[in-house]
């Protein structure tokens, strides 16, 4: 989508205007950024042996890779059970009992509403008190990873179902199907097939939020980059650098695969 | 119940906490949004390259590297103190790194909402020699800002949640007190939970059901 309607095409003079306020723009930008340049060369974090580190193969060995694998293994984990979890209360919720409707929207919404930092703390410090057990850090995140993404993934799912022409649910039911086999057979396939890029989109969030993690010392990727490289080699804003650029291409690759699923 | 009873001040004091800081950060993702999405639709190409660059960024940055560094890299590393007092410089340092996360958001809502903005309205703007921030700010983002109430909403009841996670730039709000009273009341967790749980349904609900109204009482009547 281009937004060329928002302003006449330039004459000759609008051109030269134009060259003069993007040349004005870039050198703000580049003004900015030296400013930003100078401020990190004052504390040192330009200098050689702040970078160097991040290219050894034995801090990457050590750090970057379980912490990605960490990371990775939560959402997976997570994004399976909230997979799950939205599955069964999208199907809940469409019940045409109210007995199982109403409980399964309480409790989609009450999870959608609680931040989930408060869903990891409850399970991993109030774990022991509970069930008398203390629960690992990736437990307390799973959980929370699944209950939160679960809900929304529910609400997701639901409005793929109802979205669904009624034609289907009729033809299926004229065919002889019961209730259960519309849903399994029917109507949730379909309402997966249309709901994909939204689900992938979830994934994103969910990838993101598992950086929460290293609140309840979760070794992931956040915490292994500024907890683990940063304070070996002090070198906080390379370290910071690097551990958003690998979060950005990977949420960038599944952006497109978003994209991709929706124009199928 | 007696836990929440006892120490329902300083509950209410941590939640007050969470209160500002989605005050301040929403106001602030509201106006750098504003300019992103005005930037990210200017006729000069090195604007809308700086704007779109900054927008994929933040939104694919998890909130929790985003805070930790501005209160490490920025705070801490590079020493910028926006306050004497300890406690206000990591509100504003927290504040900081919300909108800066928020704000790429609200620049995507905004500039879905100019898409829904008919190519007739920028051209009847034109048409009466109106140049682009003009043709922008009088005409186009108004209606675009009509059409994206409730999206809008969408953000601020997660601005919302997503201040719990100041924590880890040393503010005391709602989650950093759930954790203290788990600690200090351990035979009461479950109702500790729900009493903050509670807490934040209150804030949010009427977040969303203020946001649907006005997302009805504004819609472009097309």
């Amino acid at each position: 989508m281009t937004y060329a309607n928002l302003y006449e095409r330039p004459g000759p003079r609008g051109v030269r205007r134009n060259r003069a306020l993007a040349a004005l723009v870039a050198l703000a930008l580049l003004a900015l950024a030296y400013v930003v340049y100078l401020r990190f060369d004052a504390r040192d974090q330009w200098a050689a042996e702040k970078w160097t580190p991040l290219l050894r193969g034995d801090v990457w060995a050590t750090f970057i890779l379980p912490g990605l694998a960490g990371t990775l293994g939560a959402a997976v984990t997570g994004v399976i059970l909230a997979g799950l979890f939205g599955l069964v209360f999208a199907t809940a919720r469409l019940s045409e009992h109210r007995w199982i409707r109403m409980p399964a929207a309480a409790v989609v919404e009450f999870f959608r509403s609680v931040p989930l930092l408060l869903l990891i703390f409850f399970a991993f410090f109030g774990s022991y008190m509970l069930i008398g057990v203390n629960i690992s850090a990736f437990a307390a995140v799973v959980f929370g990873l699944t209950l939160y993404n679960g809900s929304v993934i529910a609400e997701i799912v639901r409005a793929g179902v109802l979205s669904l022409p009624r034609g289907q649910s009729e033809a299926a039911y004229a065919t002889g199907m019961r209730k259960g086999q519309v849903m399994r057979l029917v109507l949730l396939p379909q309402a997966f097939r249309a709901m994909m890029p939204a689900i992938v989109s979830q994934f994103v969030v969910l990838l993101k939020d598992s950086a929460l993690g290293l609140i309840v010392g979760y070794d992931e990727l956040v915490d292994r980059g500024l907890n683990g490289i940063a304070a070996n080699f002090s070198n906080v804003i390379p370290a910071a650098i690097l551990i958003a650029a690998i979060f950005i291409v990977i949420n960038l690759s599944l952006d497109r695969l978003a994209h991709r699923l929706g124009a199928r | 119940m007696d836990a929440l009873l006892i120490e329902r001040e300083t509950i209410l004091a941590a939640f007050w906490m969470t209160i500002r800081l989605t005050a301040v950060s929403a106001l602030g993702s509201l106006v750098l949004g504003t300019l992103l999405t005005a930037m990210r639709v200017a006729p000069l190409a090195s604007l809308r390259a700086a704007a779109s660059c900054y927008v994929s960024v933040a939104r694919n940055t998890p909130l929790t590297l985003v805070l930790l560094f501005t209160g490490l890299g920025v705070g801490a590393n590079l020493g910028v103190e926006l306050s004497d007092d300890l406690a206000t410089n990591n509100f504003w340092l927290a504040c900081i790194g919300l909108t800066a996360y928020t704000s790429a958001f609200v620049c995507e809502a905004l500039r879905s909402g100019l898409n829904t903005v008919p190519v007739g309205q920028a051209e009847a703007a034109r048409s009466l020699g109106l140049g682009f921030v003009k043709t922008l700010g009088l005409i186009t983002l108004p209606q675009a800002f009509r059409a994206v109430v409730a999206p809008l909403g969408s953000i601020l009841i997660a601005l919302t949640k997503n201040t719990t996670i100041a924590l880890v730039v040393g503010v005391s709000e709602a989650s950093v007190r759930m954790r203290e009273m788990i600690e200090t009341y351990g035979d009461q967790v479950i109702e500790i939970f729900l009493g903050f749980a509670a807490g934040f349904l209150l804030l949010c609900l009427p977040m969303g059901l203020l946001f649907g109204w006005l997302s009805r009482r504004m819609a472009v009547a097309r």
